[in-house]
């Protein structure tokens, strides 16, 4: 079902990113396949989002390196990361709601014919796009406040798409959805994972991660705390390395009264 | 593939309701505007839109048949060739200046500075031209340039130093008059020369009849024929288009507006033709309409009035959209007050303050451009300074004292905030903004 080319298409090595007195992330691993959906889960404060500006270019990493397509790449500011492949989703969704569908799809990459807006090309390739992605909305041509918080959501995720990114990142896309709106989403996550693109998807709602993610990735404290294949492993054993559910003082006692003290990563 | 996405949602959309309980998915979603073919689909729209608060012009043009009705009831010279020319004249100064205005209320910010500027634009002007001797059309250029530099001051100060564009543009309001006031040095006034660009401005008419028709003609021809290219690229694109009806009836609802304007201005006694001021006015409206909506700086402007941080987001260089859009608010209205100085018989220390700064910014809100940023059109400069224009127009055949004329224009212009605010709040409770 999921082809896992070689090579990640990116990849994350050691990385480490420090604000003030603040260690936000400590040594952080992370590799993404093409086809493939990595979950990004943790509490509040684990680095998830931080993480996520490392990758996207809001914040240059400090340590570490970060790999594209198996060469290592600097990624500065977000121009940086747009031009090697990575488009994010952010939560706030980031649509102008006074312009049309066409016009927030094509925003900062207008189509032109000879310095004139292309308004025709653009909508017709707004609704090819939206077509491929089976996106419902009930007109191109009416301003996003009027559509609804699934359709924005949607929208937001397909503009991602109109430069054609191998990897999308997408910041708590189910939020604030109700179920069905939700259901659509993780369609579209899906149709994703089927055109090639690699996926990071942060969240909080275990449901949706074991729905669409292939792997889990679990930030704790700003540290890797395990990766996870979706398919074999169980809701509570990702919880627990979510919270550190697993690390308390029983079994710590526990490893320490072992003959062999074992350091379980998990 | 899940058919989830296939089924019509439950939440109450902004469309109709859905029955969503049928057993079969249906293959095209029911909540999908569709719009019917031809004018009754038309028509359905535009009560659509009406309910859910997307007036538009309307307002301004019902206001404007309204005003011509009462004034012609009161006094029949107000729809007089002599009296619709002085309004086109009359219009274009401020006009050009409240285009400009349009542009940074598109921003979602405002400019107070614009009367200031217009007054030094025709300083700068008197001086060079008139007391230095420069050149008539350089001297012009320099004023006009010397409005552009401004306003792209007050746009840096707003957007790099990120002082409120308020608290800049009233800066500006008081600094540039005061240079205004110490450029005219001792002179209270310097009038204009004989013959003179700026004289023409406003006082050179096109006398042969076909200008006038000549100008109706290529608008009427243009307009349709942009209609159709249009609607013939979409229908081979395969994307919905306008209805040859709506074409044909748009189209003639330009013709008889623009033939009718130049039969006035042609034909009874008295007219004299086509002004030129009325042709600069129309320019400028044209092209910053072209800018406004066909290019990418146009749509740029409007994506940072309505979400700067997305257009951000998006890689849209904020700041210099900022800039720019105050450097043209400045251009327009040092360009403006040449032509308010053209009508006043040449530059003075005072020319530019009183109720100019008002009466612009009243005309870009009248006409219908939101003063919450990202809502709006170039054109509604002109229909809100005929509104503004007209009632003085009509107050004064009517002898009525200025004071009057402030009370009511005051009055129009809250009824149009009045009406936006309205409007807004509909188009909210209708999922529209």
């Amino acid at each position: 079902m999921i082809h896992v080319s070689a090579t990640p298409v990116l990849a994350l090595r050691g990385v480490s990113k420090r604000f003030g007195a603040v260690q936000a992330l400590t040594d952080v691993d992370l590799e993404i396949h093409t086809g493939e959906v990595v979950a990004l889960v943790g509490d509040n404060g684990a680095g998830k989002s931080t993480l996520v500006k490392t990758i996207s270019g809001v914040h240059p990493i400090d340590d570490g390196t970060i790999e594209w397509e198996g060469r290592s790449v600097r990624i500065g500011r977000p121009h940086d990361a747009q031009n090697l492949g990575v488009a994010t989703v952010y939560q706030d969704l980031a649509l102008c709601d006074n312009l049309d569908v066409v016009a927030n799809l094509f925003l900062g990459s207008e189509l032109k014919s000879a310095s004139v807006l292309d308004e025709i090309k653009m909508e017709k390739r707004a609704r090819e796009l939206l077509d491929t992605l089976s996106i419902r909305i009930p007109s191109v041509r009416i301003p996003v406040a009027a559509l609804s918080g699934g359709q924005r959501q949607v929208v937001a995720i397909a503009r991602a798409l109109v430069g054609d990114p191998k990897v999308v990142i997408l910041d708590e896309p189910t939020a604030a959805l109700g179920v069905e709106q939700t259901a659509q989403v993780l369609d579209l996550v899906e149709r994703l994972r089927e055109r090639g693109h690699g996926v990071i998807l942060i969240s909080h709602n275990m449901a949706d991660v074991k729905a669409v993610a292939d792997k889990v990735a679990v930030l704790r404290l700003g540290r890797n705390n395990g990766t996870f294949s979706v398919a074999d492993t169980s809701n509570e054993e990702i919880i627990a390395a979510i919270t550190g559910a697993t690390d308390n003082a029983v079994t710590r006692r526990k490893a320490r009264t072992a003959t062999a003290p074992k350091e379980d990563a998990k | 593939m899940s058919d989830l996405a296939k089924t019509p949602s439950k939440d109450p959309g902004p469309t109709t309701d859905a029955p969503a309980s049928a057993a079969p998915v249906p293959a095209v979603d029911p909540r999908l505007l569709v719009r019917e073919e031809g004018l009754a689909g038309y028509l359905t729209e535009f009560k659509r839109k009406l309910r859910g608060g997307e007036l538009g012009s309307l307002p301004v043009v019902i206001g404007l048949i309204v005003i011509a009705i009462i004034f012609q009831m009161k006094n029949d010279h107000f729809l007089d060739a002599s009296s619709l020319a002085n309004i086109a004249v009359f219009t274009s100064g401020l006009g050009i200046m409240a285009v400009g205005i349009v542009f940074v209320l598109l921003l979602g910010e405002i400019d107070l500075s614009v009367g200031s500027v217009a007054g030094m634009g025709a300083a700068v002007w008197a001086v060079l031209s008139v007391t230095h001797g420069l050149n008539d059309w350089l001297s012009v250029l320099i004023a006009v340039a010397s409005g552009m530099v401004i306003g792209a001051v007050h746009g840096f100060f707003f957007a790099k130093i990120g002082v409120p564009a308020f608290v800049v543009t009233l800066a500006g309001f008081l600094g540039w008059s005061g240079l205004q006031i110490w450029l005219m040095g001792g002179e209270g006034s310097i009038n204009t020369p004989e013959g003179s660009v700026v004289e023409d401005l406003t006082g050179h008419f096109f006398a042969e009849k076909g200008a006038a028709y000549g100008l109706a003609a290529v608008a009427i021809i243009a307009y349709a024929g942009s209609l159709l290219l249009d609607a013939k690229r979409r229908k081979t694109a395969g994307l919905p288009s306008r209805p040859v009806s709506e074409i044909v009836l748009r189209t003639v609802v330009v013709a008889v507006l623009a033939g009718g304007a130049a039969y006035e201005l042609n034909e009874p006694s008295g007219a004299r033709g086509l002004p030129l001021a009325l042709v600069l006015f129309l320019a400028v409206l044209v092209i910053a309409d072209f800018v406004a909506r066909r290019t990418t700086f146009g749509r740029q402007v409007f994506a940072v009035g309505g979400n700067a941080e997305a257009a951000r987001r998006a890689g849209i260089n904020v700041d210099r959209i900022r800039i720019t859009v105050f450097a043209i608010s400045g251009m327009l209205a040092a360009f403006g007050g040449l032509f308010i100085a053209s009508l006043s018989g040449g530059a003075t220390k005072s020319l530019g303050g009183g109720n100019t700064l008002m009466m612009v910014i009243a005309a870009a809100v009248i006409g219908g451009t939101s003063l919450f940023g990202g809502r709006g059109k170039v054109w509604s400069a002109l229909l809100g300074m005929l509104v503004i224009q007209s009632i003085q127009q009509g107050l004064n055949l009517l002898g009525m004292a200025s004071e009057i004329q402030y009370m009511i224009t005051g009055a129009v212009l809250l009824a149009a905030v009045v009406i936006d605010s309205v409007s807004r709040r509909t188009q909210k409770s209708a999922g529209r903004a």
